[in-house]
């Protein structure tokens, strides 16, 4: 037997490791990000000459199981259409056995990237409102992310929000008749990675719900995804010098340890982000006639200033005339 | 897929076998405790023996000894029956067997009869000595991981082997040659085309064969681990830091 050297050990190790696209139209690229489950590698769809995302198992485990979670993941993303959720164009079985799918490659950086690039907090609640739409829109089609945190928000390079790895997402039992129909061999689990039980935690700490951490899976609703939105919404404000007490409100309400506290969907945690932006009075805040009236002439800016202009201009010509 | 160059036959996956020899040291048949036996022996002598000399500086002699004097105190009092998957992964708990193995005998200032139950095995221990030889970059490991960064080298030469016969006897052997050039090349300058025009194939040709024999190679390598390891866990886990960037 021949003695392998270092650099030959690497080589195989990294030959054995890569995915065998021989029987698809993808070409491999390189290792994208390699997590618990699945690791991601860019390809070349030959076809139609264009980069893609693919998810390949990790694992060299083939039980129907594990089959079945991936085609499950790829094809509630798939009904996921909204533009900040990344769409997936194919899924399929490598020669080994292993499924993968693929998506549409994004160039960008993740939310914490992104931030880290001294980006204002303006534009930063204007992304994570984007974020919360998406959210809001896998809710109404009855699944939930729970795994929510800014390494899993993608911005694109004009600006897009697109929340990425659905891996363990969860589904709702009351879908409608269609959505039920379609995904009708998904029922038996309540989750796309696999049978979760109760006591089982799922997700990141520092942006799970207190019920997630305690393993409450049946307890799971659209509120977890509110409450890591919130954990988000905290870092993104964390290192901003000037931060309004309702911004503070918004993100303390949205991470509530009760469920009952919080806002009871994404959708009205992106409404308040709105009011943000537009100097409205939040539902999280109540605010003193101070800070009402100071929000109200920081609104309205110009406003003030020119009804300042126009009475100085008066005063002075009441002033000359009477000299 | 072109069945020509699916070695395995198209319907094959992996990995293709629950056999775990770790499992089978725990049978009440002796035939079965022999054959889990040779194949956990069968994979980590080498690792064994160059960590005797790695870490307790042990010179080749000694270091033929002491293993040789480990898996036969091992098989004749049954150890890896004793092997416990939930306190630790198999690679770990026979290491620190080993240590404490080479640490009793130095203490008792013993010198081990040579042989024992594992006489019968033609271990390479001269090509293992030539190996120590060649490491260059040891130094920087702690003795844990050079274990580990051994035994995945020993993995992976034994999987080249067994994917070599398999090609032979499949009449494939020119998908080992192109796997071999190509994947265990020294140079850099080998390509696709280059190898096409050396073997007289199309470009495609050489594409397809040399994932037929990756693919084989891949199944080789995770037949061997499910041989030696115990549980679903431990597979998955080795399989993880074998096939992933884990390893230092």
């Amino acid at each position: 037997m021949k003695w392998l050297s270092d650099t030959k050990l690497n080589r195989l190790r990294t030959i054995v490791g890569e995915p065998d696209f021989t029987s698809t139209k993808y070409t491999f690229v390189k290792e994208l990000a390699r997590g618990g489950m699945g690791t991601v590698y860019l390809a070349e769809d030959r076809e139609l000459n264009r980069l893609v995302a693919i998810k390949v198992l990790n694992t060299p485990e083939v039980t129907d199981d594990v089959r079945k979670r991936m085609v499950r993941e790829a094809q509630i993303i798939a009904r996921l259409e909204h533009p900040g959720i990344v769409p997936v164009h194919d899924v399929g079985t490598l020669p080994d056995g292993r499924v993968f799918y693929a998506m549409k490659f994004v160039r960008g950086s993740r939310l914490d990237e992104y931030a880290a690039q001294n980006s204002s907090l303006r534009d930063r609640l204007r992304k994570f409102q984007a974020a919360c739409d998406a959210v809001a829109f896998a809710h109404a089609h009855g699944v939930i992310h729970r795994d929510l945190k800014p390494q899993n928000i993608m911005i694109g390079s004009f600006g897009e929000v697109l929340v990425l790895d659905w891996g363990v997402a969860k589904i709702k039992p009351q879908m409608d008749a269609d959505e039920r129909r379609l995904n009708s061999d998904l029922r038996s689990s309540a989750s796309i990675c696999g049978n979760t039980s109760n006591g089982t935690i799922i997700g990141t700490p520092h942006y799970m719900s207190p019920e997630q951490a305690r393993g409450e899976i049946d307890q799971l609703d659209e509120r977890a995804d509110v409450y890591s939105l919130g954990a988000v919404l905290s870092f993104l404000l964390k290192d901003q010098a000037k931060v309004s007490k309702a911004a503070e409100a918004v993100s303390l309400k949205a991470t509530a340890r009760e469920k009952e506290g919080r806002y009871a969907s994404a959708s009205e945690l992106s409404l308040d982000i709105g009011r943000l932006l537009d100097a409205e009075p939040v539902s999280a805040y109540r605010e003193s006639t101070i800070e009402k009236v100071s929000r109200w002439v920081s609104k309205n800016r110009f406003l003030v200033l020119l009804v300042l202009a126009y009475l100085l201009m008066r005063i002075f010509f009441a002033f000359t005339s009477r000299r | 897929m072109d069945p020509d160059t699916d070695i395995g036959g198209p319907l094959h996956k992996f990995p293709v076998t629950n056999h775990s020899a770790i499992a089978a040291a725990r049978s009440d048949d002796q035939l079965v405790r022999r054959r889990a036996f040779d194949t956990i022996l069968a994979s980590y002598w080498k690792p064994a023996y160059k960590y005797i000399r790695f870490k307790w500086q042990a010179d080749n002699e000694d270091a033929k000894d002491l293993t040789q004097g480990f898996f036969a105190n091992a098989f004749e009092k049954n150890h890896f029956a004793g092997y416990d998957a939930a306190k630790a992964s198999f690679q770990t708990f026979l290491r620190t067997c080993l240590d404490g193995f080479v640490s009793n005998e130095r203490k008792a200032g013993r010198r081990l009869k040579r042989g024992g139950d594992v006489d019968h095995y033609q271990l390479d221990f001269v090509a293992a000595e030539a190996e120590l030889a060649a490491h260059t970059s040891e130094s920087a490991l702690s003795p844990e991981d050079y274990f580990h960064r051994e035994w995945v080298r020993w993995m992976f030469t034994m999987a080249v082997d067994a994917l070599r016969r398999s090609c032979d006897e499949a009449g494939r052997m020119v998908h080992f040659q192109l796997f071999e050039r190509y994947d265990l090349r020294d140079d850099a300058d080998v390509s696709y085309a280059s190898l096409a025009r050396e073997f007289g194939l199309e470009p495609a040709t050489v594409n397809n064969y040399l994932a037929a024999a990756r693919r084989e190679f891949r199944k080789i390598v995770l037949e061997k681990l499910r041989e030696v390891t115990a549980t679903d866990e431990e597979f998955r886990t080795e399989a993880r830091s074998l096939l992933g960037v884990d390893v230092k």
